[in-house]
């Protein structure tokens, strides 16, 4: 059969899928679905990104003469013995140069090393200038290191704000590569379940013959699995108006833009994430449906999917893991994996603002969905009609088992 | 001279709406369908009878592309891939298919666009349909419902809305009552005669006997017996049921050693020398005739000599269920 009719075949069993979910009551507890995982990923993210802190301990760049920062290097170890599993923020010394306003904000800047704050004025009027508040963990240990450093009581340390640091900023995109791939993650699972039940209420329902008579096998595997990308594209549009619109709304003026953006940007971001979003889901669809050919019971469909549902946590487990360093060799490999690329992929769009390894990952992940639809629509068409007696495969044997 | 040659091979493909040589699936570790072999005449209606299991379902998922065949080839309205000609072919599966919470109309108007039909044409046609058999009332409901008889009829029309050449009938009498098993002879009727090549399995002879020009009898997935039911039928000589005043005497050597005694009458097939000289030879011998008659054997009597009488057996145990 022609490309262009196996496209019009697909076209057909997608317009069918894509109005039938889209104009049930089942689409709107797809669209209120968020709620939830947005909740988990507050929860995971929030809990991601003490994990991250913990790993990252934020920089304070001190602006000391060599002998000043020495006593805070050892009331740092006394704190740092005495204080154990209590992450203590990082020190790096700096020469005092002519204008310390200017090199603290210099500081503050650069992104190597990512700095929080900056602690200048020892050892009499500290100052600490950056990403803190007064009496927050920050500043309380500055405290608690200057008075463990000094012979005598001194100065308080003057806090002075500033909405943004290098290290705050590495913080925040780390809290960003975690929502987003949190996000990446559970909107796939969910539509890889919607798609695989969506399969076996028609296999059971005996539709599929229907269809199979009519059109090719290849054309009702890519019509199913674009109707529900399709479906979850809308989804996301409305997610995104109904987030936009309640920022606008309810958030203070000027919050978003206090919101520090991805290294890419916003719209970069959010363009890459679409796309990620999409190959993840055709890699995990499609091997869902393959797989789902092979059951014809609801009870058959969740054990086989229990495994793979398992293998896409770890894959999830390696790219969030890899996030915290990209270029490590955990990082590329999390990169290369066409299963995890989409994951450790929009992590890196949160936090580095080369384009060229997004355009190296799209085309690779290109390539495998290929190579997996192929795969896929293959095992699909094999197993789907599959009629008359067959061997009782393992899993079989485990729901009778069961 | 190439061209006239393929045109050639067309027409004569054309005559055909259906031709299978040699079809064989195998599943593992049993043979589904052995060898079977069958012509279609364009615009016929052909019945492919045979008992539960015998291949039938099989050889027509075969023919339709849905499945392919282990061995052997098969050509449908001239085309060696059977979806190739998908546009042109209406197919009413054994185990009907129907979204439960699509409507009627929808549902006719989907099948249609899966033929090539365009939507918005499929959904004028299906009301029309609808409401020619006074289901216009349900085109909105949805199929969930449906009782399972309209339900049926709407997967039927939902077969016929794309005015195929061919329609692929797979036991479409079962699970229907009297009254619309009638209607769909009826429907079956018309569409032949529009032009339309009606091809339907059934385990119910009576149905094939009254529709079918051509039938196939497969038993245990082989063709027993392809041709005009004519043919099938003159398989058996004349069946001769006679009813004698006289109980025995010398005429009862005119008639044949296998002849039945049924009730107070003899019951035999009708001796190669035909009826008179048994007529002969029961005069003469006194038999005192009341009643004689010689009828054709019924396709029933035909399926039982050249199936055997154990496919004939699974027939009617089908049948009663």
């Amino acid at each position: 059969m022609r490309l262009g009719a196996l496209l019009r075949s697909a076209f057909v069993i997608g317009r069918r899928d894509f109005t039938a979910t889209v104009f049930s009551k089942a689409f709107l507890f797809f669209l209120l679905g968020p709620l939830f995982p947005l909740l988990i990923v507050l929860l995971f993210g929030g809990i991601g990104a003490n994990v991250a802190r913990e790993a990252e301990r934020p920089t304070v760049a001190v602006i000391a003469t060599a002998a000043d920062f020495a006593r805070l290097e050892q009331a740092h170890s006394a704190l740092e013995r005495g204080l154990r599993g209590v992450p203590l923020v990082r020190l790096r010394r700096f020469d005092p140069d002519r204008d310390l306003a200017e090199q603290a904000r210099g500081l503050l800047a650069s992104s190597s090393p990512p700095v929080t704050a900056v602690l200048s004025g020892l050892p009499a009027q500290p100052r600490l200038t950056g990403a803190v508040r007064s009496g927050d963990q920050i500043h309380a240990q500055v405290e608690l290191l200057l008075t463990q450093a000094r012979a005598a009581p001194g100065s308080p340390v003057a806090v002075e704000t500033m909405a943004r640091a290098s290290g705050s900023t590495a913080s925040a995109r780390a809290l960003t590569a975690h929502g987003g791939q949190a996000l990446l993650f559970l909107l796939t699972l969910l539509l890889a379940g919607m798609l695989l039940s969506q399969l076996i209420e028609e296999k059971s329902n005996k539709v599929i013959e229907v269809l199979a008579a009519a059109v090719p096998v290849e054309a009702i595997f890519l019509g199913k699995l674009f109707a529900m990308l399709a479906m979850s594209l809308l989804g996301i549009t409305v997610w995104a108006t109904a987030a936009l619109t309640g920022l606008t709304l309810l958030a203070s003026p000027g919050a978003m833009e206090a919101l520090p953006p991805p290294a890419l940007g916003w719209p970069a971001f959010a363009i890459l994430a679409v796309i990620y979003f999409a190959a993840a889901y055709l890699l995990i669809g499609a091997a869902f449906l393959g797989i789902g050919a092979q059951a014809s019971t609801v009870r058959e469909v969740q054990t086989l999917s229990m495994p793979v549902t398992m293998a896409q946590v770890v894959i999830f487990a390696l790219a969030t893991a890899a996030a915290a360093d990209m270029d490590s060799p955990a990082g590329l490999a999390a990169a290369a994996f066409p299963l995890s690329s989409p994951y450790a992929m929009i992590a890196r769009a949160a936090q580095d603002g080369a384009w060229w390894p997004h355009l190296l990952a799209l085309l690779w992940q290109a390539l495998w969905i290929a190579v997996i639809l192929r795969f896929a629509a293959g095992l699909f068409r094999r197993s789907v009609l599959k009629s008359g007696p067959q061997r009782r495969r393992w899993w079989r044997r485990a729901v009778e088992a069961s | 001279m190439l061209r006239q040659a393929q045109h050639l091979r067309d027409e004569a493909a054309a005559a055909y709406a259906i031709e299978a040589h040699d079809l064989v699936k195998d599943f593992p570790g049993k043979r589904a369908v052995d060898g079977v072999s069958l012509s279609v005449p364009e615009g016929s209606i052909y019945g492919i009878l045979g008992p539960n299991g015998a291949g039938k379902t099989t050889t027509l998922r075969m023919l339709l592309g849905i499945i392919e065949p282990s061995s052997g080839h098969r050509r449908l309205l001239g085309h060696d891939q059977p979806l190739h000609a998908a546009e042109q072919v209406g197919y009413l599966p054994e185990e009907r298919g129907l979204y439960p919470a699509m409507t009627s109309r929808e549902a006719i108007a989907f099948m249609g666009a899966l033929r090539g039909l365009p939507l918005a044409e499929g959904r004028r046609r299906a009301s029309a349909l609808l409401a020619d058999r006074g289901l216009g009332d349900w085109e909105k409901r949805p199929i969930r419902s449906l009782s399972k008889g309209m339900a049926q009829t709407v997967q039927l029309l939902g077969t016929l809305v794309h005015r195929p050449r061919l329609v692929v009938l797979d036991e479409p009498f079962s699970g229907l009552d009297a009254i619309n098993q009638e209607k769909l002879e009826e429907l079956i009727r018309a569409e032949a005669a529009a032009g339309t090549t009606v091809i339907f399995s059934t385990h119910v002879i009576a149905h094939a006997e009254r529709l079918c020009e051509r039938i196939a009898i497969i038993a245990a997935g082989s063709v027993a017996f392809e041709g005009a039911v004519d043919q099938a039928r003159d398989q058996l000589r004349p069946i001769v049921q006679l009813r004698t005043r006289s109980p025995d005497g010398p005429w009862r050597a005119a008639l044949p050693p296998d002849a039945r005694r049924q009730g107070d009458s003899w019951k035999f097939e009708l001796p190669p020398g035909g009826p008179e000289p048994l007529l002969r030879a029961l005069i003469d011998g006194d038999a005192g005739i009341e009643t004689l008659s010689i009828e054709r054997p019924g396709l029933h009597d035909a399926f039982v000599a050249i199936a055997g009488e154990a496919a004939a057996a699974a027939l009617r145990t089908g049948e009663a269920q």
